[in-house]
């Protein structure tokens, strides 16, 4: 089933058009991952699925509602883009935990602020904020602030918070590009547990043989536009294009 | 003698004290006011407070106590302030009041600007409101920024109430130098210094204390 849908969406900055016309779709429980040079486009992209920026046009279709549309004003509006980003949740490449709380608190402080609109009970948050954690491999970690935290378990906190608020599709991105080799990989074992439970995710990587292993569908953008995408094995593996050629290349030098 | 100096300048420093401490009541938040307004996109907010700004810090304080204090009688040709002791001590307040809060305002505006953008998308991600993500996550790390040069601008406003001198508010230093007319003697003045060096002592180990009860993150 189709979980999201994206069509013909721009984005430009100033005079410069960093996303040219992107659409592409993923079933739910897929895991798309998008590669592609600094500077492709790829991070404005997810930006512009949380809203964080507001594409120039196009439409964004999560299940059966439509989150953005250019052509429907109604779908610019704070107090509705601020419910539409629940269907998305972000990790983020510098983690941005919030440095005041312990590792709980971060994950728990979202649901306690919907509360009132969800109706779950503090110790029904608390309760799901601690499996959350336990699933991260932080069980002994929820009392400890970010900077009491390794880049990775940071990162895993992080991927907790963004988990606590029941996101249909969860984004990462490039969620290692600020650790070192070691942290890395417990950071990406967490990724692809999610991916064995059928987490639908769209991961933003520079990890080719991750992308290869974890992700159904890889995306290769290029200068704003999807210049391939296709089953992992095939993209990463087998590449058509010329360009996605020149690009793995550099990988495997 | 000593006694008679102490206890004069006791009053004096009760003066001091309600003038430094009425000034933060009103700077404060007046502060906080100022830095959102000079932080509007609108420009026809931010470049008048902008002005502003730069016309309270670039201008003498001394010299803003006798406009504040004189300027109306020149104006209007009356003295709003009356020509009693409470009326002088409310123009001080005044005076002192704005030209803190500009100050102040800066501070918080370094402070605010200072939190990465990351903190507020990562709040916007997770649904928050503008005001749940300025109260909730940024507003604390705001705080623990600002202490250490919010707390070097109070320690500079408890010597700068000796200003309101110019426009006869009774301060310690008026009581101090009372002295010198009345019984010839100038170490009351000097012995000013005590009180005052007691009380930002006090201060500093306020703020300490603070810094350090902020202390539990980063």
């Amino acid at each position: 089933m189709t979980i999201l849908d994206v069509k013909n969406l721009k984005k430009g900055f100033g005079g410069t058009s960093v996303l040219k016309d992107i659409s592409f779709s993923m079933d739910e429980g897929q895991v798309v991952s998008i590669i592609g040079s600094s500077g492709s486009g790829k991070t404005t992209l997810l930006r512009c699925l949380n809203f964080l920026e507001m594409p120039d046009s196009g439409v964004i279709r999560v299940k059966d509602e439509t989150l953005f549309d250019s052509s429907v004003p109604e779908t610019f509006g704070e107090e509705s883009i601020r419910r539409k980003r629940l269907h998305f949740g972000m990790v983020f490449q510098s983690f941005n935990l919030f440095p005041q709380y312990t590792a709980l608190e971060n994950v728990c402080l979202a649901p306690t602020l919907r509360a009132s609109e969800t109706g779950e009970t503090p110790d029904q948050i608390r309760d799901r904020g601690r499996e959350l954690l336990r699933q991260m491999g932080l069980s002994d970690r929820e009392g400890n602030y970010p900077h009491q935290l390794s880049g990775g378990q940071q990162q895993r906190v992080a991927i907790a918070r963004a988990l606590a608020l029941h996101p249909d599709i969860l984004c990462f991105d490039e969620p290692t590009s600020a650790l070192d080799p070691e942290l890395t990989g417990e950071v990406l074992r967490v990724i692809r547990s999610l991916a064995e439970k059928r987490t639908t995710m769209i991961i933003v990587t520079h990890e080719m043989a991750f992308a290869r292993d974890v992700a159904d569908t890889v995306i290769f953008m290029d200068h704003g536009v999807i210049e391939e995408q296709g089953p992992a094995a095939q993209v990463i593996g087998n590449p058509q294009m010329e360009r996605t050629k020149q690009f793995l290349s550099s990988y495997t030098k | 003698m000593f006694i008679e100096v102490t206890r004069s300048l006791l009053v004096g420093f009760g003066g001091t004290l309600s003038l430094f401490l009425l000034t933060l009541l009103f700077a404060l938040p007046l502060g906080l006011l100022i830095c959102f307004g000079s932080m509007s996109r609108l420009n026809i907010i931010k470049t008048p407070i902008r002005l502003f700004i730069w016309f309270i810090r670039g201008t003498p304080l001394m010299l803003q106590l006798l406009v504040v204090y004189y300027g109306p009688g020149i104006l209007l040709g009356n003295n709003i302030w009356g020509s009693r002791d409470t009326g002088r001590f409310l123009a001080a307040l005044v005076a002192f009041a704005i030209n803190y809060s500009c100050y102040f305002s800066e501070i918080f505006r370094g402070g605010i600007q200072s939190i990465p953008a990351g903190q507020y998308e990562a709040g916007q991600v997770l649904g928050m409101t503008k005001g749940q993500i300025f109260r909730r996550i940024i507003l604390l790390q705001v705080i623990k920024r600002i202490v250490p040069p919010i707390s070097n601008e109070i320690i500079t406003l408890v010597k700068d109430t000796s200003l309101a001198r110019v426009i006869a508010v009774y301060e310690i230093i008026w009581h101090g130098q009372a002295f010198i007319k009345s019984a010839g003697i100038i170490w009351p003045l000097f012995y000013t210094a005590v009180f005052y060096l007691l009380f930002s002592g006090l201060l500093t180990i306020l703020f300490g204390r603070i810094e350090k009860k902020l202390g539990y993150f980063r």
